[in-house]
């Protein structure tokens, strides 16, 4: 037999699934047998509700996880999105509080948290410090901004604001979504053209894959680099609105650890840490994922807090396991 | 001035610079009295409070060299502290030595247990390292109160108080089990040829394997350290308050540890490690919590305070950072920018 052939042969075999494919629809297949093992044990588990209630329930970690995508696919990391989340709902809190209109005070929020993630970016770049460190800098800072502002919480009872926050857009079926589900949306969308068509996409593709290359071909490293840190400062801030959203109230205390679940959920989507392959399909999957899990153990109901916990890592590693299991056996 | 470029010489001048500051605006920082039949003071409690932290980096040192991470180092401290606790607290008697014996050996064991597991996910089923080590981050806070089953466990047993709160020579005792493990890990590593081959897996995993090099071994060895040494720190942290809090022991230490090793020079890439460097990270941080509190900062701005000094001390470790600023660097060589240190081409003649 010819390498062609047998080549040919494999080919019919896998139904011409594009190789590079494999993880995220191997992740979705994994989706959709966790959700079909918790329609089968929970009643009232398989409505179309709940999965919109994922949504609802993770529309800012969701919009985090996008700009995690951006950084990690440059082979970075950044861990200080769940401060910088907390202190923009703290910061859109207090500017509430003070009078400011709330559209203005989205928009400021918006522009600290790109020029905090622009700053981050330009102190890894061009001082050459690993971002592991700088980003931990950056949680520590913004979580001391935070405290330092104020160490209670503030709730937002802007009448124009709450009407926003918990508006309900009528789904056919008796079903709902929230504002913040539809801004998640978008963000994943914009978040999907400019990483697969736009120049700046190609390039952070480029950067993670061999940033050395990246350079010796003439790619703008250092404007990429920055840019995607500015992105993620930006989805944070994002993320931090769409909180506040979500709780009506500005603290310093929330989000804690959520630069770790955004971690996972990009990692869980396919994505590798040293950067150049992902797709932020999979970082949707990623959030589903995790949204999913947190809603199997909320059915189940009777667990303790700490079997809630250690049932989450269970799942984890169940579909991790499984993953990887799908992908050696691709290999081979 | 060979000595400024050392990569220690900032993080150990920046010890300096807490410490003048604590001289000038600390109440008795250096006052070191004798109180009990052994010292006292905040150099001190730099040491003992440190213990812990310096243990946990010293693992977390020699994970970070095979190229991986281990965020799991809190939630094994709280499970060890949490089964010792658990042992001792149903014994008849607390205060006899040989419970409190059987009770780390369980400790210990089951934190070395823990660490292979991490091993075997990374190694064997090749499970990135940041999440392989999540997995038990997550789980292993549940675990911890699976064992104390959501209590907070006191126990009162004299020779466990001794392990993070007992003294030898009038210096703390928990300070000697940190020499002692580190005595034997810089041996191990130098003399012995484990270093060098976990410095080969972690620069370069393909050519370490083409070279011969058997990584799955020592990467779980790598794991099964990090473990070990997180148990003993977990033993040290709730013989302190003598008791075990599975929620809180060691809360957020992986975030500290990682900030040691890294200021003690080994990249985060994984290569190169540098045990003395770690330790000296840890005292580094150790001394800034100490300070912060001997200030009498308030607890809402300790935070930025850390960020603050976090962030100084790195940019100036960074070469590129003091040539932007201070001038040019007198290596001379070719502009570094995307290229790390162990990448720099080598001249070859033909």
């Amino acid at each position: 037999m010819t390498a062609a052939s047998v080549a040919g042969a494999r080919n019919r075999l896998s139904f011409r699934i594009p190789a590079k494919y494999v993880p995220i629809l191997s992740t979705l297949a994994l989706l959709i047998s966790m959700f079909t093992v918790g329609a089968v044990r929970y009643p009232g588990f398989a409505t179309g509700q709940v999965i919109l209630n994922v949504f609802i329930d993770n529309s800012f970690l969701l919009v985090v996880a996008v700009g995690m995508t951006f950084v990690i696919l440059t082979g970075g990391i950044d861990l200080s999105v769940g401060s910088m989340v907390s202190l923009s709902t703290l910061t859109l809190a207090e500017l509430i509080k003070h009078g400011w209109p709330w559209p203005v005070a989205i928009l400021v929020v918006l522009v600290i948290g790109s020029v905090l993630g622009w700053s981050m970016g330009a102190v890894i770049h061009y001082f050459e410090i690993q971002p592991f460190i700088v980003t931990l800098a950056g949680m520590f800072l913004a979580r001391g901004l935070c405290y330092a502002i104020t160490v209670d919480a503030i709730s937002i009872t802007r009448p124009g604001y709450v009407s926003v926050a918990e508006h309900a857009f009528n789904l056919p079926g008796g079903m709902y979504v929230t504002t913040a589900v539809l801004v998640a949306l978008v963000a994943v969308a914009v978040g999907i053209y400019v990483l697969h068509y736009t120049r700046l996409g190609r390039n952070v593709y480029a950067i993670g894959g061999n940033a050395q290359s990246a350079l010796l071909m003439g790619l703008p490293v250092a404007r990429t680099r920055i840019a995607v840190y500015a992105i993620s400062g930006f989805c944070s801030a994002l993320g931090g609105v769409l909180l506040s959203f979500y709780m009506l109230s500005g603290s310093g205390s929330l989000a804690v650890g959520m630069e770790l679940d955004a971690i996972a959920a990009v990692v869980i989507g396919g994505t590798l840490l040293i950067g150049g392959t992902g797709y932020l399909a999979g970082t949707v999957l990623g959030v589903l994922v995790i949204g999913l899990i947190q809603t199997l153990i909320n059915f189940q109901g009777t667990l303790s807090s700490w079997w809630q916990r250690i049932a989450v890592g269970m799942l984890l590693f169940a579909f991790v396991l499984l993953q990887r299991l799908v992908l050696v056996r691709r290999k081979t | 001035m060979i000595f400024v470029r050392h990569r220690l010489f900032w993080p150990v001048m920046s010890i300096v610079g807490l410490m003048v500051t604590d001289l000038f605006v600390a109440n008795a920082f250096f006052k070191i009295e004798m109180r009990g039949g052994h010292l006292y003071g905040s150099l001190i409690d730099i040491l003992s409070f440190g213990a812990p932290l310096m243990l946990v980096a010293l693992g977390m040192t020699l994970v970070i060299a095979t190229g991986g991470i281990d965020l799991s180092v809190g939630a094994v401290a709280a499970i060890s502290g949490a089964l010792a606790c658990l042992i001792i607290s149903h014994a008849k008697d607390q205060n006899s030595v040989s419970v409190v014996l059987v009770a780390c050996a369980a400790a210990l064991g089951l934190s070395m247990l823990l660490g292979l597991w991490n091993g075997l996910l990374v190694a064997v089923i090749g499970i990135q390292p940041i999440v392989a080590t999540l997995i038990l981050m997550v789980a292993g806070r549940g675990i911890a109160q699976l064992i104390t089953s959501g209590q907070i466990i006191t126990v009162n047993s004299t020779p466990y108080d001794r392990i993070g709160g007992g003294y030898l020579l009038t210096l703390p005792f928990s300070i000697f089990i940190v020499a002692g493990v580190f005595i034997v890990t810089i041996f191990v590593a130098r003399r012995t040829a484990l270093g060098m081959l976990i410095e080969a897996v972690g620069g370069n995993r393909e050519a370490s394997r083409l070279a011969g090099i058997r990584s799955r071994g020592l990467v779980m060895l790598a794991y099964v350290f990090s473990g070990l040494c997180s148990g003993i720190a977990g033993l040290m942290i709730s013989s302190i308050v003598a008791g075990a809090d599975g929620n809180n022991a060691g809360l957020w230490i992986e975030l500290d540890a990682i900030l040691a090793v890294v200021i003690g020079g080994t990249a985060l890439a994984g290569g190169r490690f540098f045990l003395a460097g770690t330790i000296i990270g840890a005292v580094l941080i150790q001394t800034l919590t100490t300070t912060i509190y001997s200030i009498g900062i308030p607890p809402e701005t300790n935070l930025l305070f850390k960020a603050l000094v976090v962030t100084l001390v790195c940019l100036i470790q960074s070469p590129a950072f003091r040539e932007k600023v201070f001038g040019r660097r007198r290596r001379a060589g070719t502009h570094e920018h995307a290229v790390p240190d162990k990448e720099r081409p080598v001249e070859v003649t033909a």
